[in-house]
């Protein structure tokens, strides 16, 4: 049966979900058409990601009604989701990273021939201007690769329904691009696409209908063209405070410093990196994903050592102590994966805190709960003392490993510190960090986020393939040489006549 | 005693054959993301009840088929425990190992060194009298055979058909099979009862071929060990876990020629000499990995192997 474009693909009626006594969707009604993008939005919490599970079977509904292509259809399992031509793209890639991209592409595929398989993915692939190699580890790929390759899959699957959560969260802007713009064929071709995102930019290039969640409930629907005040101020209630470009301001003494490191280490290494960072300094490491931010923040924070150079860091307002033996008190790192990395995901609230501070030899289970309840309460976390730290959601973990940062920390590493944060939280957390970092610290940040790194760091260096191709403070560079070297090309190649 | 390398040869695939067929079974199941570490038990198990009934019925194919059926009832049980009731496959699984011994011990008793069938040897016409490898491919028991057909026949499902991929898959990131439609519990269980069948007819390898008869002790205690070893050091790969298997018969045959050399030394030292000389050897392989230089690692790249990232973790459905 094939739906026409402009029919409804899906119809929710009245969608409840509790859970508990928490009602995430409180009545959730929407209409979805095929031969459209349609965007969902909403902050952290307003029950996205929980109307995505009931739609692709991972979780059931307390209540409500839903159709698809007309027919009222029963969601309990993934496998009756993929039955119906409903597949997701996952914000983590839901995929197998040991296996061969060929292989990934052929678990649960149409048919059996890798042969034919094989020929089917690489013209896929062609069509839509990717360039996925079937042999290659899908663990080498980097995210916007994987993402590719999963979406080649389901389009293989004759998905007629594609949810996206997410998408752009720590893809390169080039592919970011190719991604809309087979996002966009699909549509086209008659497809149902299903956009949940946080970036107002993207849902405005590529929605054609947005439909604004807050707290369980449907609280705006628009089609385009779109009224972005409308919009957030459905999203937040009232509108965030304007994004405060950081002042630069006068930089101290050195606090890190780099000479001549080199390392094997990730996908693309460091190679002969010597800086320096200061006090008063808030750095952004812009590039593509993979291009040596991870190594380099790795590095800088004492977790690995380089194969060669040399790596100073802070040291009772000296920087001439060689890395190891590093004082965690003065220097932190936030990893991007913080339940991997970050949090011990067992512990709770309270035993976080506990290992972070001074804890007594003997520990009661009352021991720093006042202590945690204070915390909670300054650092917005939705939790009790007792939540382990994978029971928080991904704003409430950020917040969690936010609030063990030592009030001495002189140096603040940060990798996507904002991924899977709304425009609030992020807001709050970069002014934690600055109450945190005083006027003698330093802040070093990762981000796939450009305007986020103009409009918070006082200084960029951008990465690509494991060397830093500009460094320059953020008030003297613009966007356009940024994007440049993040492709790869120097600001002393563009004086250069083309070649 | 004189031996020549023939016999030495067609000695080291028999002695090898049920270790063989034991750890490819433990290799499936654990590609899968399970790991059965009833395997001692379940051999000695596999052992009783193939002797039992192959005795019990004069039947030896009755024999092997029960010795098959008694471990892929052991399998179901740390199947249902572990995958289903999601309780730890290794607790589970230890358990198992002892309940598993004693009970064969114990069902076992009233067939104890009493007479009973064997497998013969089954020579394949003119190609058994081919010098060498003769004796040691083509003058052996049924068994044998099908442990030589084991080992192309589980690389070839697990890397070539798509039911393997399914089940490398599975024992990747059993939440992002589920997520495409796959059952990976369902996935899991095939895996660990297709395991402990074959675990089941290796134990009824042994007391129905190489080592006849069954008795406390059988003589096949703390294979199941060996054969977890060899899973883990052969890197979850068929070949190179086939390979550990005729190392550990090269060393089972060799001690017992070593025997002949020092008459004084007391019999349990040769008994006992393979598992710890299977150990060491297994150590320095696996050692070496962690090797730095080009060369070495290039070398060494033949004993690399990862375990399936989701490995003994049960995994709960949403």
């Amino acid at each position: 049966m094939e739906t026409l474009p402009g029919n409804d693909m899906i119809g929710l009626e009245e969608i409840h979900k509790r859970f508990g006594r928490v009602e995430a969707l409180a009545g959730v009604s929407m209409r979805i058409r095929a031969g459209s993008v349609h965007g969902i939005v909403g902050e952290n919490g307003a029950g996205k990601s929980t109307l995505m599970k009931i739609l692709t079977g991972f979780i059931s509904r307390t209540s409500g009604t839903i159709r698809f292509a007309g027919r009222e259809v029963d969601l309990r399992t993934p496998r009756d989701a993929d039955r119906l031509g409903i597949g997701m793209l996952y914000q983590e890639p839901l995929d197998f990273p040991r296996l061969s991209v060929l292989d990934n592409f052929m678990v649960a595929a149409a048919g059996h021939d890798p042969g034919r398989l094989r020929q089917q993915l690489l013209e896929l692939s062609d069509r839509f201007g990717f360039s996925l190699d079937p042999d290659s580890a899908v663990e080498r790929l980097t995210v916007g690769e994987r993402q590719q390759l999963e979406l080649l899959r389901l389009i293989h699957r004759r998905c007629r329904v594609l949810i996206l959560d997410e998408p752009t969260t720590g893809i390169s802007q080039e592919q970011q691009e190719i991604l809309f713009a087979a996002l966009r064929a699909l549509r086209d071709r008659g497809r149902a696409i299903i956009l949940v995102s946080h970036k107002l930019a993207e849902v405005r290039s590529l929605c054609d209908r947005v439909t604004v969640l807050r707290q369980g409930r449907v609280v705006a629907d628009q089609e385009q063209p779109l009224d972005e005040d409308r919009l957030l101020q459905a999203m937040f209630g009232s509108l965030p405070g304007g994004q405060r470009t950081v002042a630069s301001r006068e930089t101290g003494r050195p606090i890190l410093a780099m000479d001549r490191v080199f390392s094997g280490a990730g996908r693309s290494g460091l190679h002969d990196v010597s800086v320096s960072v200061a006090e008063n300094e808030v750095v952004g490491l812009a590039g593509l994903d993979g291009s040596g931010q991870a190594v380099f923040l790795r590095i800088a924070g004492g977790l690995l050592q380089p194969d060669s150079g040399s790596v100073r860091l802070p040291d009772r307002g000296r920087a001439d102590r060689p890395a190891k033996g590093r004082d965690c008190r003065q220097t932190v790192f936030l990893p991007a994966d913080r339940l991997g990395e970050g949090l011990v995901p067992g512990l709770s609230i309270r035993e976080h805190l506990l290992l972070a501070g001074d804890a007594p030899f003997f520990l009661a289970p009352t021991t720093g709960r006042t202590q945690a309840e204070k915390t909670i309460a300054t650092c917005n976390i939705i939790g009790s003392p007792s939540t382990p730290a994978d029971g928080l959601s991904g704003g409430n973990q950020q917040r969690l490993l936010l609030s063990l940062i030592p009030d001495r920390a002189r140096l603040i590493l940060l990798e996507n510190p904002t991924r899977g944060l709304d425009v609030r939280s992020a807001s709050w957390m970069w002014q934690f960090l600055h109450r945190r970092m005083g006027d003698d610290g330093a802040i070093i940040f990762a981000s796939p986020d450009l305007e986020e790194i103009m409009a918070r760091a006082t200084r960029i260096m951008v990465f690509f393939n494991g060397r830093i191709l500009l460094d320059a403070p953020t008030d003297r560079t613009d966007l356009q040489t940024v994007s440049r070297a993040i492709t790869g090309r120097t600001p002393e190649d563009a004086r250069l006549p083309a070649a | 005693m004189d031996v020549s390398p023939a016999d030495l040869l067609a000695g080291v695939t028999a002695t090898a054959a049920p270790l063989l067929l034991a750890s490819l079974g433990e290799t499936v199941t654990e590609k899968a993301g399970v790991i059965n570490l009833s395997l001692d038990g379940t051999i000695l198990l596999g052992a009783m009840t193939g002797f039992a009934v192959a005795a019990t019925s004069g039947s030896l194919a009755a024999g092997f088929l029960a010795a098959a059926a008694a471990g892929t009832a052991v399998a179901a049980v740390l199947s249902l425990i572990g995958t289903w009731l999601g309780q730890s496959q290794v607790a589970v699984g230890f358990t198992l190992t002892l309940l598993c011994r004693d009970l064969a011990y114990f069902l076992g008793t009233p067939h104890a060194r009493q007479p009973g069938p064997q497998l013969l040897a089954s020579p394949v016409p003119l190609l058994s009298d081919l010098p060498l490898l003769g004796p040691a491919l083509f003058n052996q028991s049924l068994p044998v055979y099908l442990s030589f057909a084991a080992i192309p026949a589980t690389w070839y499902f697990i890397y070539r058909t798509r039911p393997g991929l399914i089940l490398r898959a599975v024992g990747e990131n059993p939440a992002a099979c589920w997520a495409r439609g796959i059952r990976p519990r369902l996935v899991q269980t095939a895996a660990t009862l297709a395991g402990g069948a074959l675990v089941g007819l290796a134990g009824a390898g042994y007391s129905l071929a190489l080592k006849p008869g069954w008795g406390r002790p059988q003589g096949c205690e703390g294979i199941g060990w060996i054969a977890l070893a060899l899973v883990i050091f052969g890197g979850w790969h068929p070949v190179r876990v086939a390979l550990g298997a005729y190392l550990f018969g090269f060393l089972q045959i060799s001690t017992i020629l070593l025997q002949d050399l020092f008459p004084s030394l007391p019999t349990q030292v040769f008994q006992v000499a393979p598992f710890p000389i299977m150990i060491f050897t297994l150590i320095l392989i696996h050692a070496g990995r962690n090797a730095r230089g080009r060369k070495q690692r290039l070398l060494l790249r033949l004993f690399r192997g990862r375990p399936p990232a989701a490995l003994g973790r049960t995994y709960r459905q949403a």
